[in-house]
């Protein structure tokens, strides 16, 4: 088991390199510094010696692979490859364009991003599972057709209209919460019911539709046969079953993308104005700041592929039949 | 003369593509099969008529020609335009631009002004708009029954075209209406619906702005009609771009393995743990900051738009390649070792041709599944990646251009929702019915689906 953690782990490390080399082509090679520093200062006018002071207050002034006026291993060391990429490995994020500490910003945002994404995953996967074993109980009915045509309906219905009419609806109109903002500590609350109902009804044609054929899969099977001929009643094959069969998919499916929750909803943050990851990376587009696109960029990397090690991890210790090689 | 963008040329390519592939599949036994299915199925064949339509709306806005307009006075103007097919067909809508916001059927503006009437008294009333209702003396009283026999017009005329289709397609199909496929009769119905809304609309858009006026006064179903196309090119062109990776890569992993199968997961896993979004966001700043740099490359508006359109498809399509490939290799393992394959290979077939004739064919199900089923999420990405500015040009028509620029205005007393509204619902209507197409598709392709 341990072996098999290991070399899972060793593995993260090529992958993360190559998610590394990819945004450092994307970001330094396609357009080089200069041109990044032009579009900062906004204008087509600029001085060269404005660029040039710009590169040198956030370290783009070196070259890019190689320098070769240092000495040794400075070589290597002293140029923006070896700075910005690196340094990302042991979380050293460095400073925004804009002159701010990423990593202090990141840690205070996280916690509103966090507030809003697990009531958000709790509920809606309850939901879901509510609503896909409903469908399944009344299978082959005319219920069950009507549900499957509204999961399609709901699936068709883009999430800026759950967050717009909820907004205006809910927010506006019945003023039952707030429309937008997010108040620390307690507070919160109020603030975080709507998100989290929205995004649990954007959700949910999707994720009904998806528990749905895993719980087909699962009734599909032998055993479910079997329980039925020695007379147990549907609500007991179903809950007893089927569900708990159907959890080692479930479990894992959540357990992959329990890790990118810190890095919270882009759009459901930026329109509730909830001062989490999610806003913070959408203010970091807006306003062009390289760096901290660069490190969330990586941050995501990083937190999929301990979501995918984790998911590895929880089938061997979920499901017995899983071999370690 | 024709004038083509390159997402002109790449539509057209796609639908000629999509027609030849057709053409050709419906020769073949084991793929006309599943289809017959699907054109057996009423949800099929009312999705996929109503997808058509939207596809018909979007390659007439993709064939551009150079057009004089009509000057107010009749004659013709002498300054030529590079216009759709659909900006023709759609002329007076095009024209027809007011001041600023007014709501659906509305015959005066939106929010008070200072006018003076002809006793040169001077009000604070509604003005009157320049084109919509324009045509009637009293609009208080006479709009209701005027909407009302232009409505009846417009169904007159829709019935009377439908029928005109029916004799048309009854020459070239003489045994239509005794043959048993459940396909034409159910699509003839969705077009006798279509052929209705459209002309009602037809009868009724001329003098009125059915889905009213945006902020600086153009006609919101024209916008609406225009965002067609590039929903459809972000749909279909992303679909282009991801398929030929996903295939290739997919199928050489699962066949050769060893180092190849290796190299390929490597670079899906690499290129998959990046969140989309970000990836998207990072390209498209790359290519803003390249364009600032390079504008002698594009001439006008038009084709920097348009390349922004092309680069988007690109980007969505590198980023999207992944999971049908993963899903690929998972069924090529399989099916590489199936009997047939292995009598195939014993009796010395190469491992090209054991690729193209045996494998490919047998994988064919679950292209054509995530094909479908793509399509719609990717129409709806579009919206959403507009909202955050990564998304199509600001001057391109998209219906999350739509969105973005009227959702400021839900603030506005009285509300402003017209614009909004007809965004989502077309959107809704073409992901809709592609959704429904998909999983009609899924039903008739995946084996394992089979009752």
């Amino acid at each position: 088991m341990i072996n098999y953690i290991i070399r899972r782990l060793l593995y993260v490390i090529p992958v993360l390199l190559g998610v590394n080399i990819l945004t450092f082509v994307l970001f330094f090679v396609v357009n080089t510094p200069d041109d990044m520093a032009r579009m900062q200062l906004g204008d087509k006018h600029v001085t060269q010696a404005a660029v040039d002071n710009w590169k040198q207050q956030r370290g783009y002034h070196l070259p890019l692979l190689w320098n070769a006026q240092e000495a040794g291993l400075k070589k290597a060391s002293n140029t923006i490859f070896f700075n910005k990429s690196v340094g990302l490995f042991v979380f050293d994020l460095g400073i925004s364009d804009s002159g701010r500490d990423i990593v202090a910003d990141i840690t205070q945002r996280m916690w509103p991003s966090l507030a809003i994404a697990i009531p958000s995953l709790i509920f809606g996967v309850l939901a879901n599972i509510t609503f896909a074993l409903l469908l399944i109980f009344y299978r082959s009915s005319a219920l069950e057709f009507a549900g499957l045509f509204l999961c399609i309906a709901l699936m068709s219905i883009s999430g800026l209209f759950y967050i717009i009419a909820g907004q205006y609806f809910i927010g506006k109109l019945l003023a039952l919460t707030p429309i937008s903002g997010y108040a620390p500590g307690i507070d919160a609350f109020k603030f975080i019911l709507l998100p989290v109902f929205i995004g649990v009804i954007s959700g949910l044609g999707a994720g009904v539709r998806w528990y749905r054929t895993l719980f087909l899969e699962e009734a599909a099977k032998d055993y479910v046969r079997t329980a039925r001929a020695k007379g147990l009643s549907e609500l007991q094959v179903l809950f007893q079953h089927v569900l708990k069969n159907a959890m080692i998919p479930i479990l894992t499916g959540i357990v992959v993308i329990l890790p990118l929750l810190f890095m919270g909803s882009l759009i459901t943050e930026s329109f509730f104005g909830i001062p989490g990851l999610g806003s913070y990376t959408i203010d970091a587009i807006s306003s062009q700041d390289f760096a901290i696109v660069r490190s969330m960029v990586f941050l995501g990397s990083f937190l999929y592929i301990i979501g995918l090690l984790m998911t590895d991890i929880s089938y061997t210790l979920v499901d017995p039949r899983v071999r370690l090689n | 003369m024709l004038t083509l963008l390159w997402t002109d040329i790449a539509m057209l390519g796609l639908v000629i593509g999509v027609i030849v592939a057709i053409w050709r599949s419906s020769k073949k036994e084991h793929l006309r099969r599943p289809w017959a299915k699907v054109f057996n199925n009423r949800v099929g064949v009312v999705s996929l008529t109503v997808v058509l339509v939207f596809l018909l709306i979007g390659v007439l806005d993709s064939v551009r020609l150079q057009h004089h307009d009509p000057l107010p006075n009749g004659d013709r103007n002498e300054h030529a335009q590079t216009l759709s097919v659909l900006d023709i067909i759609l002329t007076p809508l095009r024209l027809q631009v007011e001041k600023t916001y007014s709501q659906p059927f509305a015959s005066t503006a939106y929010s008070k002004e200072m006018s003076v009437d002809k006793a040169g008294v001077s009000r604070w009333t509604y003005p009157r708009l320049l084109y919509g209702g324009a045509h009637l003396q009293n609009p208080e009283s006479d709009k209701q029954a005027d909407i009302l026999s232009k409505l009846s017009k417009g169904l007159a005329q829709g019935v009377a075209a439908w029928c005109v289709l029916i004799f048309i397609v009854w020459l070239l199909i003489k045994n239509l209406f005794n043959s048993q496929s459940k396909g034409v009769s159910t699509s003839l119905l969705t077009l006798l619906v279509i052929f209705c809304v459209v002309g009602m609309a037809a009868s009724l858009a001329p003098y009125y702005h059915i889905l009213g006026t945006d902020k600086v006064g153009e006609d919101v179903l024209y916008q609406a009609l225009k965002s067609i196309r590039t929903g459809l090119v972000i749909g279909g062109l992303t679909t282009i771009v991801m398929l030929p990776i996903a295939i290739s890569l997919g199928l050489m992993a699962g066949f050769f393995r060893g180092w190849i199968d290796d190299v390929i997961q490597y670079v899906y896993t690499t290129l998959s743990s990046i969140p989309g979004v970000l990836l998207i966001a990072a390209a498209i700043l790359m290519a803003q900051v390249y364009m600032a740099n390079n504008p002698e490359l594009f001439t006008t508006v038009e084709e920097r738009a348009d390349m922004r359109l092309l680069l988007l498809c690109l980007i969505l399509g590198i980023t999207s390649w992944t999971g049908l490939c993963r899903l690929l290799r998972a069924e090529t393992l399989k099916i590489r070792e199936m009997d047939y394959v292995v009598a195939a290979r014993a009796l010395g077939v190469g491992r090209f041709q054991l690729l193209k004739r045996h494998v490919l064919p047998n994988v064919m199900h679950l292209v054509m599944i995530t094909i479908a089923l793509d399509f719609s999420g990717l129409v709806l990405a579009e919206a959403v990646l507009s909202y955050i500015n990564i998304g199509v040009d600001p001057s391109t028509y998209s219906w999350g251009n739509m969105i973005n620029t009227s959702r400021l205005e839900m603030a506005r007393e009285p509300i402003v929702w017209w614009s909004l509204t007809a965004a989502f619902v077309f959107m809704f209507s073409l992901v809709l019915a592609a959704n429904l197409f998909a999983d009609v598709v899924r039903d008739a392709f995946d084996p394992r689906y089979i009752k």
